[in-house]
């Protein structure tokens, strides 16, 4: 019995947020069992050296992000979150009809907005989302998706249930840790790999490419994908270049990029190259000066217009902001009733819209509890949580919530669900959050199993982010009985498969020197060593 | 040069290159065999023992994951294992020591200070093979950054392309689904092929395409007809004589036969004739090794292992 768990049971007392690994009464939950035997086989000594290298590997590698200026190794925690399978079916359906939903909410917005004729949404709400461009309205994005790649927020309350907490669709970052993360862990603690069936996250490339292609613009053949990262300092980067990597397309900066009569073109040595698809990791303000911010050196000149006329898919489309605004979020529940005919699977959590003059007045009484956010904002930018606020802080936040009822949401506090996390040589409960991820080809969307968990590191914090001291940990999506089912071994013996290898030859005969080719291939698999005939 | 420093070179190049492609290879496998079922752990160690060459010891439990790491990585006694090689790559340092450049000798004499120095369990394993690839890699580095392009080099570099031939074949079998449960993704990391794969192919993705590469590719320095060319050039630069007609010696023979048909070799069945490449592939290395071996070293070979086989 190791002692990492012993104060456990008595931090979770502290504190009335849903445990991941434990139930209240201190019963450990079965699908934790596996990882469970493991961390208690541990000593501290070898707990820390784990996660020293899997420190050093990650620095060694470049995985990093900013931290005050400083490069830090990206903050892996060395104990897993494992969600059971049957329970993250549910969730990747519910990801996948929001996606959906969000999709048809966007095309619907930049066309003919019928949501708004048929009395579901206000039309000022969404013309006066920050990121609503009139830009790009009225054509339909060539490969005809908009939300290619999109990370919806989910948080767990203290009931365990998970809730959306908001959705991503414009540039979603993070998926590079989680397959850093896991390549990270099956090194640091193989042990809790062995025989568990965990749902693997590497062929999230190869997704993303086959989706980014098969959204070219029409009668493309073999369309040229790129990705544009808006240059080696936005704290991204490490991502554009991994996933570049992964998929074998070229990384390129705005500058690399021309537009000529309404097609994209990179410099490369051999020459102007078309381009076909781009998957943008970059603002839309920034993206093209023509349409945006004329002084934007990032991006594109034309670059809007050529996806006007048809010529180049950007993915994900300029103008998605408006689905990730969190006022329309408070109304997701309604569109996906509205263009889908389903109730959502996922709930949101409850929301004030203080635009309505009861919910402003309910939230001005109690700006103490409750969490408030702008509309716009992303990575807990602005956001303001009631009880860890000062007095002068709300006081601020009261006069600008005043002078900007559309620019706020309000929520109530929610207790994060907590999974054990190593701090100071010993287990203790951390609260998480789960962002997964949702690629969209246009037919299909398909979610990667997991997706990235962050976790805060201080204990009772809420905030996970890693600019504020957060960390993550891999998240794995474990199906039962992966381990028992290999009784019997499914591997062909060498020995076997060789010999129903087909006879046919291809080689001349005068390779066919031996009496018997299968003796000497068996002599063959011996490696020679010094002082002549194999051993 | 005097034959017997020249065979010390020739293996050096080999075990060294030997230590480095077994590191690659049983760091990708492990991986993968960890989060297999215990069953399919057996067979497939098993089976990438049996591929490697390396003795299954009868009295022993059945292979498992910790056998498979104790036989590849730090049997001392294994010749083929990664210590096993990396020792035997500083013996043959030792001997030769006044022709191999000193930041050479040093970094394989460290290297073997170094062996015993690693926890033998599985993640011991991980970070064992992360050492292993960069000493070798630095090892072949100040040989590459000191050593003048004399004979005694061609004979490193002989070494190291042989044995680099041999090796890619053994990865490119193990990228059997059937046996290993290895993609091909992962079979072209154990080459450290997977980017430069990805780059020439662009969306390209699929087995054949990997094989393809790993067995054809004139370009990436790891494949096997890259490596056969690197083996015909430096059999060239030790004996440059030119006769107009093919009358060469037989390792060059071997070599330069075995590449060229893989070179302009036609296939549409590229997986299903495989194995019978791979074992070609290796026929034509050994049997080039053995035709270097009496031509260069005879008389050191007998003066010096007389009465050491049965």
């Amino acid at each position: 019995m190791s002692d990492l768990f012993a104060e456990y049971p008595k931090a979770m007392q502290r504190s009335t947020a849903f445990d991941e690994m434990f139930s209240p009464d201190g019963q450990l939950r079965s699908e934790y069992s596996g990882v469970n035997d493991v961390l208690q086989s541990l000593t501290v000594p070898d707990v820390s050296a784990r996660a020293e290298t899997m420190a050093r590997t990650f620095l060694d590698r470049g995985v990093t992000f900013d931290f005050a200026g400083e490069e830090r190794a990206w903050p892996l925690d060395i104990v897993p979150r494992i969600i059971p399978g049957d329970e993250w079916n549910g969730i990747s359906a519910g990801v996948a009809q929001r996606v959906k939903a969000l999709e048809m909410f966007l095309n619907d917005v930049y066309d003919r907005m019928e949501i708004v004729r048929d009395g579901v949404m206000p039309r000022s709400l969404i013309t006066t989302s920050a990121h609503f461009h009139r830009e790009v309205h009225g054509f339909s994005t060539p490969g005809g998706v908009r939300v290619h790649i999109s990370g919806i927020d989910l948080v767990r309350d203290d009931t365990g249930t998970f809730r959306v907490l908001e959705d991503n669709v414009r540039v979603p970052s993070g998926v590079s840790y989680v397959l850093e993360n896991r390549r990270a862990i099956a090194k640091g603690l193989p042990e809790a790999f062995s025989g568990a069936a965990i749902r693997p996250v590497e062929e999230y490339p190869r997704r993303l490419l086959s989706a980014l292609r098969r959204t070219a613009p029409e009668g493309v053949d073999d369309p040229t994908v790129v990705v544009l990262t808006p240059g080696v300092y936005n704290s991204a980067y490490f991502e554009h270049t991994l996933l570049a990597g992964m998929m074998g397309v070229e990384l390129v900066e705005g500058r690399d990029l021309v537009c000529r009569a309404n097609r994209v073109y990179m410099r490369t040595t051999e020459g102007e190259q078309r381009v076909d698809v781009i998957y943008k990791r970059l603002d839309d303000d920034f993206l093209d000066p023509l349409q945006f911010r004329a002084d934007s050196m990032l991006g594109v000149p034309g670059i809007v217009n050529a996806a006007r006329a048809g010529n180049v898919t950007i993915a994900n489309a300029v103008g998605n902001g408006v689905a990730d605004d969190k006022l329309v979020y408070t109304y997701v529940p309604d569109i996906i009733r509205y263009y889908m005919g389903e109730e959502p699977l996922i709930p949101n959590v409850d929301t004030f819209r203080l635009e309505e003059p009861e919910a402003r007045e309910e939230v001005m009484d109690r700006l103490a509890e409750l969490v408030v956010k702008p509309v716009d904002g992303s990575g807990g930018k602005g956001l303001v949580i009631g009880p860890a606020a000062t007095r002068e802080e709300l006081e601020a936040l009261r006069q600008k919530v005043l002078a900007d009822p559309r620019g706020w949401i309000a929520q109530p506090v929610l207790q994060l669900s907590t999974v054990p996390t190593l701090a100071d040589d010993t287990f203790g409960p951390r609260h998480v959050d789960l962002r997964p991820f949702a690629i969209n080809d246009g037919d299909d969307v398909w979610v990667l199993p997991g997706g990235l968990t962050r976790v805060a590191l201080t204990e009772g914090s809420l905030v996970v982010n890693s600019s504020q001291g957060g960390g993550s940990k891999d998240t794995w999506v474990v199906d039962e009985g992966g381990a028992e089912t290999g009784e019997v071994s499914t591997a062909v013996p060498w020995s076997t498969r060789r010999a129903h290898r087909s006879t046919q030859r291809v080689w001349p005969s005068s390779f066919h020197t031996d009496a018997n080719p299968s003796d000497a291939y068996d002599e063959q698999q011996q490696q020679q060593n010094q002082g002549g005939s194999p051993c | 040069m005097l034959s017997r420093i020249a065979e010390s070179l020739f293996w050096i190049g080999r075990y060294v290159e030997r230590a480095d492609g077994t590191a690659r290879i049983l760091d990708v496998h492990l991986e993968r065999l960890n989060q297999l079922p215990l069953a399919e752990q057996r067979t497939v160690s098993a089976n990438l023992m049996s591929v490697m060459g390396v003795d299954i010891r009868e009295d022993e439990s059945p292979p498992g994951l910790q056998q498979l790491v104790t036989r590849m990585a730090f049997d001392l006694q294994q010749p083929n294992s990664i210590a096993g090689s990396l020792s035997a790559a500083r013996e043959n340092a030792r001997r030769a020591r006044e022709t191999v450049s000193a930041p050479v000798w040093e970094s394989l004499n460290a290297t073997w200070n170094g062996l015993t120095s690693h926890r033998q369990d599985v993640v011991g394993t991980y970070r064992f093979c992360t050492w292993v690839i960069e000493r070798t890699a630095t090892a072949q580095g100040m040989a590459d950054s000191t050593m003048s392009r004399d004979d005694s080099w061609q004979f490193l570099a002989l070494g190291r392309s042989l044995e680099r031939a041999d090796m890619t074949a053994r990865m490119l079998a193990t990228g059997d689904e059937e046996a290993f449960r290895l993609s091909w993704a992962n079979m072209l990391r154990c080459a450290g092929a997977y980017e430069s794969f990805l780059r020439s192919r662009r969306a390209a993705f699929g087995d054949t395409y990997a094989v393809e590469f790993l067995l054809l590719d004139r370009l990436f320095p790891r494949s096997v007809v890259s490596s056969l060319r690197q083996v015909e050039q430096a059999l060239i630069a030790l004996d440059p004589e030119y006769s107009r007609t093919g009358k060469m010696d037989s390792a060059r023979r071997l070599v330069g036969q075995a590449c060229t048909f893989l070179e302009y070799h036609h296939s549409d069945d590229l997986l299903g004739e495989l194995p019978e490449h791979l074992e070609r592939v290796r026929a034509a290395c050994s049997g080039a090794s053995d035709a270097i071996t009496s031509k260069y070293f005879a008389q050191a070979a007998e003066q010096a292992w007389t009465g050491e086989h049965v």
